[in-house]
């Protein structure tokens, strides 16, 4: 596909202050031209003001944002070559579908004919011939959202930005749409900031992802790095269900350290840890539950709580060591409340966590 | 994708490269048209106005470049004018950005020196020296005894770009996100308001503490401020009158309480009773908007006045003498309370919807009866809304001026008073101004006192949850007393009204002459055909021109400031921003008459000697009405979500772009309001342009007020029986024109918020 090939996000020590208030803390990254990077966290930890500084809706207090290698820090939103898919879509009422997708190539000076044939490009591109003459109002919930990244894409933007895309989707259409994203952009072979609260969601679509807590970066990396080996509590507890305990770090050898865990000893990468007390993240599906006593050391404890979710068990166990969340694939046979059971521990999902 | 893209990917490139200079353009293309409109006002076009007929009828050609035409330019150098010669250096200061690239850091530096030089100079120069001289010694000591006319053409447009360079250099600068358009907009709304608000207002605060020849005397001003026939309490001594700020609270509190009571009533009957004509309750809320000024007072007086028909029927069956009871206390307070109990029923409405009916539901599921429900819990909720309707009639019966003018007699009340001082045979300007401070003063007071009242509790009971419920049906005795305040009330308003609708039409209804006649129809809008055409020749046809002129160029420019203002208010971020908002709502504020005294004060003179012309009318309306559009503005904008700027944005739209395209469409409603409304109350305002209109350009209100002054009562009420029908007119076809916005079946795009 002819196209100008897509370009890099650089952000160095980027800071955004409103009054007192930091939303955004000397950050960097960078996003590789063709990926798709999502900034991931919770509420208020200054992911989407990361995403509306990469478009120019805000302008950084310090710090330089280049976009393909140039300089983009003081220039305003309609001077950059990126576009942006709103959370709400917020798609022109007053227009219809062809006069939302090509407004842009209208408003940057293009002859009528011309925008048009644009906008009746990528509106193809999505699927969406027969649509352009309906108002936004006369669309479905996922029809709007086809038409906002219709609209984002027609002038070929440097970089594509998504703005929490599935918030106003049911949950069964929400699959369906990362999907289509996911592919639209390898297809295309976009960069794409991608901003999301929905951890699972992160996990689906990204090449990266970047965990914002407290208007910093707690972590970034690949999908499966940042389950498997998340960098601090905080990563290891957002990404996926973990229990953070305390362990006992006993001895390193090599890269391995042997690591107690209650009666158990666990022998793990040590990840920088130094002996000692350590905090183990244990992932619940990593319990493996039994009704009888193993004769291996392993964790006695009692459920205290149990919760049927139809594809697996959802345990609440009490333990000298404190309450464990545990999942158990085990449907078939559930466990009573009150019942003893005797806890191993699988040989993934445990992993040693820098404090 | 297609392979077909290819091209319009290479030209999206390039679209996108030519956007990213797009800013920079835009600011040089700015700054080159200001500079060229700048040097035209400078040196080309005539400097000082060019008498009554105005730059269009071209007869300034003749004798150019006389002392009186010339531009500033030969002003300067060939009629002995020196003091414009600054303002030509400094306009040429921004000359040299236009060899500059617009990143280079002197681009900026430069546009807002000769701006900001540019606009001190032509300060210095035009308020310095007036008609009769200089102004101050040190002026006079380097130009002698120097004179010039007020600013003209050339003037204003080289002051423009001086204004439009100056906010082109702020934004060159990296302010406003570098945006010109948005710099350039507020600079101009502040220098307008600062020149049209701010000046005159701090005029008149200066004359109140001046002496005839222009001396600071703090001890004339305490003696007038402190004198008797302010201040005095003679009423509750016995014998002589009170002081006329006594009066005008005693009236102003009065007022508000009456009208609240009986708003409350009508409040009361249209939501929460099943009373059978309450749709037509809410009719009544157009009333005062459509009222002319002075018609309610005449109605008043053609049924209770000495002759009236009410006094006659009391005369002949009970044997009550007649009496001018009427004016004073008792005439101006009826008229008010007829005139204020419809702006209080549309607060107080809005209040009682406002009760979620799930409170009363709950305090009636707890136990409490009717009865008790109501003094628990519906009326402590009602209380902030009837605060702010107490206020509301309190301020607006300060300001009122035709009421008291028409039926005060000798009951004195601050507007009227400022206005004989000004327009009576003791001519007093400096107490007219002290007058002025006291009235503006007693305002500000009660807007602050609003503020700080319900500023602090927040009773908000509509939320955004869905809230089924039935509301609670009043208590019988509220229901019965409601009825026997409100209905009678709304009888008598109706027969006001009726007498308003009958009066025009008969001989003299004052007098109980009741027989038909299109004699006062004739006489006010009679049209000749004559051999030149239809001829004009009814007594009313000038004014009436004039008002629907004036009227319909202030409309627009209201709406445009007053929108454009809320815009930038709530949709930009800029430091002040509150200021900002606090200097836009003033002019709503003060009083009209504060205002026309004002202006006559400030406008009288040179360098904007604009009094008596027409444009002091339109200028007077944008300036009082702007806060409207701008409160109309800021309620639709909260309702459109923001990212649908942000959207226009991201596609490469700019600010301006992003308002006329997307913003603008979507505040069409806004639009209307801001529309009728200034239309609307232009022509019905007296309490400001009274000071202002001149024999050439008369305004409806203000000659109905001297057909009153005369005693042609029924030439005054068939022109305001006129006025309100073309009022309706204008509102249908304002409605008709800007039309509803097109958002299809529902719009949940416009109101999701953004997390």
């Amino acid at each position: 596909m002819p196209k100008s090939g897509p370009s890099s996000v650089e952000f160095s020590a980027v800071t955004k202050r409103y009054g007192t208030v930091t939303a955004v803390d000397a950050v960097s990254f960078t996003i590789e031209p063709g990926t798709l990077v999502t900034l991931l966290g919770p509420s208020g930890c200054g992911k989407t003001t990361t995403l509306r500084l990469i478009a120019g809706l805000e302008i950084a207090s310090e710090g330089t944002i280049s976009i393909g290698g140039r300089d983009v820090t003081r220039l305003s939103a309609a001077d950059r070559s990126v576009s942006m898919v709103f959370q709400s879509y917020a798609l022109f009422p007053h227009m219809s579908v062809l006069d939302n997708v090509a407004y842009g190539p209208t408003v940057s000076g293009r002859r009528k004919a011309d925008a048009r044939a644009m906008a009746h490009e990528k509106l193809d591109l999505l699927g969406l011939k027969g649509f352009e003459g309906r108002m936004p109002s006369e669309l479905s919930g996922g029809q709007q959202q086809r038409v906002a990244v219709a609209r984002a894409l027609v002038l070929e933007p440097e970089v594509l930005l998504f703005d929490e895309p599935l918030s106003n989707l049911d949950a069964k259409l929400r699959r369906r749409v990362r999907e289509d994203i996911r592919e639209l952009q390898q297809r295309l072979n976009l960069t794409v900031g991608y901003v999301t609260h929905d951890q699972q969601e992160a996990l689906a679509v990204s090449d990266r992802i970047i965990v914002m807590s407290n208007a910093r970066i707690a972590q970034s990396g690949p999908p499966r790095e940042l389950y498997e080996a998340p960098a601090n509590p905080f990563v290891a507890d957002f990404i996926g269900d973990a229990n953070l305990l305390d362990a006992e770090l006993l001895s390193v050898e090599g890269a391995r350290a042997q690591v107690r865990f209650g009666p158990v000893v666990l022998d793990l990468p040590h990840r920088g840890a130094g002996t000692g007390g350590i905090k183990l993240s244990i992932r619940p599906e990593a319990f493996l539950l039994s009704a009888t006593r193993p004769n291996r050391p392993c964790i006695a404890g009692t459920i205290a709580k149990a919760a049927y979710l139809g594809a697996h068990m959802e345990y609440s166990v009490t333990t000298e060591g404190g309450e464990l969340f545990v999942v158990d694939r085990d449907v078939m046979r559930p466990i009573a409340v009150g019942s003893t059971v005797w806890i191993d521990l699988a040989d993934h999902g445990v992993t040693v966590v820098p404090v | 994708m297609p392979c077909s893209s290819a091209g319009a990917a290479r030209f999206a490139r390039r679209l996108a490269e030519r956007n990213r200079t797009g800013g920079a353009r835009a600011i040089k293309r700015n700054v080159a048209i200001c500079l060229a409109a700048g040097w035209l006002g400078y040196a080309v076009l005539p400097w000082y106005g060019v008498g009554r007929d105005g730059i269009l009828a071209l007869a300034w050609l003749a004798t150019y470049p006389d002392a009186a035409s010339a531009p500033a330019l030969v002003q300067a150098l060939a009629h002995g004018r020196a003091w414009l010669l600054p303002i030509g250096l400094a306009l040429a200061l921004p000359l040299a950005t236009l060899t500059l690239p617009r990143e280079h850091p002197a681009f900026g530096r430069l546009l807002v020196a000769g701006g900001a030089l540019g606009l001190i100079f032509a300060a210095i120069a035009g308020f310095g020296i007036i008609n009769s001289g200089p102004r101050w010694g040190w002026v006079a000591a380097m130009f002698g005894d120097a004179r010039q006319p007020g600013f003209g053409v050339g003037a204003v447009i080289t002051v423009g770009a001086l204004v439009m360079l100056f906010a082109n250099g702020i934004a060159a600068r990296g302010n406003f996100r570098g945006d010109a358009f948005i710099a350039g907009s507020l600079t101009v709304i502040v220098a307008l308001i600062a020149m049209f608000v701010a000046f005159p207002v701090a005029g008149v605060l200066l004359s109140a503490v001046q002496d005839a020849d222009g001396n600071f005397t703090i001890q004339r001003f305490v003696e007038r401020i402190l004198a008797d026939n302010v201040w005095g309490l003679g009423c509750i001594a016995g014998g002589t009158s009170c002081g006329v700020a006594w009066n005008t609270i005693f009236l102003g509190i009065l007022a508000a309480v009456f009208s609240t009571a009986l708003g409350l009533a009508f409040a009361l009957i249209a939501t929460r009773t099943t009373f059978r004509w309450k749709k037509g309750l809410r009719v009544l809320t157009i009333l005062p908007i459509i009222t002319p000024p002075f018609v309610i007072s005449l109605a008043l007086i053609i049924l209770f006045g000495r002759t009236g028909i009410v006094t006659g029927w009391l005369g002949v069956l009970f044997d009550i003498p007649r009496s001018r009871w009427l004016y004073g206390l008792p005439g101006v307070l009826i008229a008010q309370v007829l005139s204020f109990t419809p702006v209080a029923f549309m607060v107080l409405i809005g209040v009682v919807e406002g009760i979620s009916p799930s409170l009363e539901e709950a305090s009636q599921t707890l136990g409490a009866k009717a009865a008790k429900t109501f003094r628990t819990v519906t009326w402590p909720l009602m209380r902030p809304g009837i605060a702010s309707a107490l206020l509301l009639g309190f301020v607006e019966s300060l300001a009122d001026f035709g009421n008291p003018l028409v039926l005060g007699g000798n009951y004195e009340v601050l507007s009227t008073q400022i206005y004989f001082a000004i327009v009576g045979a003791a001519y007093d300007p400096g107490r007219a101004a002290m007058l002025a401070v006291v009235l503006l003063f007693f305002t500000l007071g009660a807007f602050w006192v609003q503020n700080r009242w319900l500023g602090e509790t927040s009773y908000v009971t509509v939320t955004g949850k869905g809230d089924a419920g039935l509301t609670a049906a009043l208590p019988r005795g509220v229901r019965w007393l409601c009825y026997a305040t409100a209905l009678p009330w709304a009888v008598f308003t109706l027969t006001i009204y009726g007498i308003i609708l009958v009066g025009g039409f008969v001989h003299d209804m004052g007098r109980g002459d009741m027989t038909f006649t299109w004699r006062h129809y004739l006489t006010a809008f009679q049209v000749e055909q004559t051999g030149h055409g239809l001829f004009f020749s009814g007594s009313a046809w000038q004014s009436f021109f004039t008002t629907i002129q004036v009227s319909a160029i202030a409309a627009p420019l209201t709406a445009a400031i007053g929108l454009l203002t809320a815009w930038l208010l709530a949709r930009q971020r800029f430091a002040g921003r509150r200021a900002f908002e606090f200097a836009t709502m003033m002019s709503f504020a003060i009083p009209g008459t504060v205002i026309g005294v004002a202006y006559i004060v400030a406008f009288n003179v040179p360098p904007i000697e604009i009094t008596g012309t027409g444009m002091i009318l339109v200028i007077c309306f944008v300036f009082r009405n702007m806060p409207v559009g701008t409160r109309a503005g800021l309620a639709a904008l909260a309702q459109i979500d923001k990212s649908l700027d942000e959207a226009s944005l991201t596609l490469g739209g700019r600010s301006a772009t992003t308002l006329f395209r997307v913003v603008l469409p979507l505040l069409r409603p806004a639009i209307v309001a801001t529309l009728v409304f200034s239309f609307v109350h232009a022509m019905t305002a007296v309490s400001a342009i009274i000071f202002l209109v001149s024999a050439r350009y008369n305004m409806a209100t203000a000659y109905i007020g001297s057909r009153v002054e005369a005693g042609e009562y029924a030439l005054a009420i068939a022109y305001s029986s006129v006025l309100i029908v073309v009022m309706l007119l204008s509102i249908l076809l304002i409605q008709f024109a800007v039309g509803q916005r097109k958002l299809g079946r529902r719009a949940p795009a416009v109101s999701l918020g953004t997390a």
